[in-house]
C-alpha cells in the first residue's frame, strides 16, 4: 500500500524523525488557514506548497512550488489543488490533485550551505535482509546514481537476529561526510528511520532528500513509505490511511469482489486463475497481436460469481475489443467453470465483443462442448496455442 | 531417482484439521502420498482422516517418523509453524500459505540458516514426484512420470507446463513450485541444482516471473557448471508495467534487471533455450531432447 508524503511524515514524526513543520489541506479554505497558521508559527512568510499524489517526480510536473509570501502561497495552492498533475510516473493522463501539503521552507541561508542526501531502507531480495542505502548525491533519481556511479551508493545490510547496530548507523553517517551536530543527528535519524521501517512493516522507506540544514540539523525534506500489504492486519491505524481516490476505480471495485486486478492500457481483456498464468496470458495476447487491457487473477475458485464479477469489471473498459478467459482447471473442474461462464454471460446479457474461453485440465473436453453448444458468441479452446490463434482471429 | 520427495517421504500436515489442510490432506492421501498424520495444537490425541493428530511437530516426528511437513496454517501463524518444523528437525518444509508478512519471512530465513531444514515456498503449489508423492495442492493427474524436472514460481503455469510436456510424450521427474513471494526458502538456483544433479532428470524447465534476480542467478550457475542438461526457460510478465505488483507479492519490476526482457536475455546468454510464448514449452523441450 502506498502512502502520501504527509502520511509518511506523520509516521516518521512519531519515531522522532525531524520533518518540516507542515499541514495537509483538502480545500482552498483549509489552505488559506494553514498558510496563515504556518506563517505565524514559523515567523516567516516563506513556505512550500506540495501536491499530494501517489506518484513521484511531482516537482517536474509543477506540483511543488516555493512561495515567498501569502499571496504567492495562495496562488500556488489555488493552482495545484484540483490540477491534473502529469509527472514521469503518472502516465500521460496525469493524476488529479485532491490534497496539498503546505510546509515551512527548510532551505534557508545560514552558517553552512544546505546539503541534500539520499537515504532509504528496503528489502534486499537476494540476501533476504533489510538494506540501508544512502548517498551524498541526494535529491536526484537514485536509480540513475546507482547505475552511473555505483561507488556513490553506501549500502549497509542489517543482520535480522540483532537488528541495526549503532556502529552501522555511524558508518553510514561518516560515509555521508556528516560532521559535528549534523553527524550526531544523522546517526539518530538513520536509527529512527530504520525503526519506523521495521515497526510499520514497511516494504520501503525513502527519504530523498534527507537535508542538512544551514544550521547543521538533519531532517526529512521529503518522505515516501510503502507498506507491506501482507502485514496490514497488524496495523489497522495504517490501513486506515488508504486513500482510494488515488487508486484506479476499477481496481477498487475488483478488490471489493476479492479479485486481483490491475488496469492496463490494451485492447484485449483477460481473466485467469493464478498470477503466473495471468501474466503469461497477457504475454500471449501481446504475441497474438493485441495488447493486454488488464491483469486479472480470479484465484482458485473460478465460479459463476467470480467470472461474472470479472466480466463486469473488464467490460467497463471501453478499450476492450475481446476477452480471453484462461483457466487451468486442476481441482476446479472445467465443466463447472464453463457452466459458470455461460451463466455469467447470460446474466450480463448484452456482451457485444468476442469472448474466447480456454479451459484446460479436468473435464476440459466436456467444458469445450458446453461452451460450443451454448449458442453464445463464445469461442472455445483447449490448447494454449489455439487460444492464441482465436485471439488473433478476434482482432482481425 | 527424483528430488525432495519420494514414496518413502513421511509427510505431516501442519494446520491438519482446518478446511484447507483437511481438503488437501485427503487429496494427498488419495494420490498415494505417505501421509503419517498432522499437527493442530490443542487437538493432539484425536484422529483426523484416519491419521493421528499431534500437538507439536516434535511429537509427530518422534511418534510418526515424519521427515516432511506441509503447512496450511493462516499467514499470521505461518512463520511460527515453519520454525517449529525446523526446530523439530523436519528435513523438508513445504509452505503453501499465501500472504505471510515479509518481516516474518526475514526472521524465518535467518532462523533456518542455522538448521538442516530446507524450506520450499511460501506461497507455492508444493512439490510432486509423479507416481510417488504429492506434497502440495497441484492436480496430481496433470503430472505423469518421466524425465523432465520443473522449477517454477507459479502454480497454474506449472500445471500448464506439465500438461504440455505430457502431451509431447514426455513426463516429469519432480516438479518444484518455489513460490512467488519476495523471500522464499529454496531459490530457483537451488532447485535447478538439485535437478541438475539428479540422474533421472534429462532436461529442465525453469519458469520465472518479473521481480528479483533468482532466474539470472540460476542461469549463471547453470552456465558456470557446464550446461550439463538442456533447459527451457520462460519468464511470465513480458507485458507487465513497471512498479505494479502483478498478483504475487514478489512479482514487481523494480530495477532494470527485474524485467522479463532482462531475465530472458541473461538466460539466453547463459545458453538456456528461452521461449517467448508459454504455449511453446512442451514442444521446445521435446525438440531439445531430439525425441
Amino acid at each position: 500500500m502506498n502512502l502520501h508524503e504527509f502520511q509518511a511524515k506523520s509516521i516518521l514524526r512519531q519515531y522522532g524523525v525531524a520533518v518540516p513543520r507542515g499541514y495537509m489541506a483538502e480545500t482552498i479554505e483549509q489552505a488559506k488557514e494553514i498558510i496563515q497558521k504556518l506563517q505565524a508559527e514559523t515567523n516567516s512568510e516563506k513556505c512550500v506548497v506540495k501536491a499530494q499524489i501517489h506518484a513521484g517526480g511531482r516537482g517536474k510536473g509543477g506540483g511543488v512550488k516555493l512561495a515567498n509570501n501569502y499571496d504567492e502561497a495562495f496562488m500556488h495552492a489555488n493552482n495545484i489543488l484540483g490540477m491534473q498533475l502529469i509527472t514521469p510516473q503518472t502516465g500521460e493522463q496525469g493524476k488529479k490533485v485532491h490534497k496539498l501539503l503546505i510546509e515551512e521552507n527548510v532551505y534557508q541561508p545560514g552558517e553552512v550551505e544546505p546539503k541534500e542526501f539520499y537515504m532509504g531502507v528496503l528489502l534486499d531480495r537476494g540476501t533476504g535482509r533489510n538494506l540501508i542505502m544512502a548517498s551524498a548525491e541526494g535529491g536526484m533519481n537514485i536509480e540513475e546514481v546507482a547505475e552511473e556511479h555505483p561507488d556513490k551508493i553506501i549500502k549497509e545490510w542489517i543482520d535480522p537476529s540483532v537488528g541495526l547496530q549503532d556502529f552501522q548507523a555511524r558508518k553510514v553517517a561518516f560515509a555521508l561526510g556528516l560532521e559535528g551536530n549534523a553527524f550526531k543527528e544523522g546517526v539518530q535519524f538513520i536509527k529512527a528511520i530504520y525503526k519506523a521501517y521495521i515497526e510499520a512493516d514497511a516494504s520501503m522507506v525513502e527519504i530523498n532528500p534527507m537535508l542538512r540544514t544551514s544550521n547543521n540539523k538533519i531532517l526529512a525534506a521529503d518522505a515516501k513509505i510503502n507498506l507491506d500489504d501482507n502485514a496490514l492486519y497488524r496495523h489497522p491505524e495504517l490501513e486506515a490511511m488508504r486513500d482510494i481516490t488515488e487508486e484506479d476505480p476499477f481496481e477498487v471495485e475488483a478488490k471489493a469482489s476479492n479479485l486481483n486486478y490491475v488496469k492496463l492500457d490494451g485492447n484485449v481483456g483477460c481473466m485467469v486463475n493464478g498470477a503466473g498464468l495471468a501474466m503469461a496470458t497477457m504475454d500471449i495476447i501481446k504475441l497474438s497481436g493485441g495488447e493486454p487491457a488488464n491483469f486479472l487473477d480470479v484465484g482458485g475458485g473460478a465460479n459463476a460469481q467470480t467470472v461474472e464479477a470479472g466480466f463486469r469489471i473488464i467490460l467497463k473498459d471501453p478499450n476492450v475489443k475481446a476477452i480471453l478467459i484462461n483457466i487451468f482447471g486442476g481441482i476446479v473442474r472445467c465443466d463447472r467453470v464453463a457452466n459458470g461462464v455461460v451463466e455469467a454471460y447470460k446474466k450480463i446479457g448484452n456482451i457485444n465483443i468476442p469472448i474466447i474461453v480456454r479451459l484446460q485440465g479436468t473435464n476440459a473436453e466436456e467444458a469445450a462442448k458446453i461452451i460450443d453448444t451454448s449458442g453464445l458468441k463464445v469461442a472455445s479452446a483447449v490448447l494454449l496455442k489455439d487460444a492464441a490463434n482465436r485471439v488473433k482471429d478476434a482482432l482481425v | 531417482m527424483s528430488v525432495l520427495v519420494n514414496k518413502n517421504s513421511k509427510v505431516i500436515v501442519q494446520g491438519f484439521t482446518g478446511s484447507e489442510g483437511s481438503f488437501h490432506a485427503s487429496q494427498m492421501i488419495e494420490y498415494g502420498t505417505q501421509l503419517v498424520g498432522g499437527v493442530t495444537p490443542g487437538k493432539g490425541g484425536q484422529t483426523h482422516l484416519d491419521r493421528p493428530v499431534f500437538n507439536t511437530v516434535k511429537e509427530a516426528r518422534e511418534k510418526a517418523g515424519a521427515n516432511v511437513s506441509i503447512i496450511f496454517v493462516p499467514p499470521a501463524f505461518a512463520a511460527d509453524a515453519i520454525m517449529e518444523a525446523a526446530d523439530a528437525g523436519i528435513e523438508l518444509v513445504v509452505t503453501i500459505t499465501e500472504g505471510i508478512p515479509v518481516r516474518d519471512m526475514v526472521a524465518v530465513k535467518e532462523y533456518l540458516s542455522g538448521t538442516n531444514t530446507r524450506l520450499v515456498g511460501p506461497n507455492c503449489p508444493g512439490v510432486i514426484t509423479p507416481g510417488e508423492a504429492k506434497v502440495g495442492i497441484m492436480p496430481g493427474f496433470v503430472f505423469k512420470k518421466g524425465s523432465i524436472g520443473i522449477v517454477s514460481k507459479s502454480g497454474t503455469l506449472t500445471y500448464e507446463a506439465s500438461d504440455q510436456i505430457v502431451k509431447a510424450g514426455l513426463g516429469i521427474t519432480t516438479a518444484i513450485g518455489i513460490g512467488g513471494d519476495p523471500i522464499i526458502g529454496t531459490t530457483t538456483r537451488e532447485a535447478a541444482e538439485l535437478l541438475m544433479n539428479d540422474d533421472e532428470t534429462e532436461a529442465l524447465v525453469i519458469i520465472g516471473e518479473i521481480g528479483g534476480g533468482m532466474e539470472a542467478e540460476a542461469a549463471r550457475w547453470i552456465r558456470d557448471h557446464g550446461n550439463k542438461k538442456p533447459v527451457v526457460g520462460f519468464i511470465a510478465g513480458q507485458t507487465a508495467p513497471k512498479g505494479r505488483r502483478m498478483g504475487h507479492a514478489g512479482a514487481i519490476i523494480g530495477g532494470a534487471e527485474d524485467t522479463a526482457e532482462a531475465k530472458m536475455r541473461i538466460m539466453r546468454d547463459c545458453g538456456l533455450e528461452v521461449v517467448a510464448s508459454p504455449a511453446d514449452i512442451g514442444e521446445t523441450i521435446k525438440q531439445l531432447l531430439g525425441k
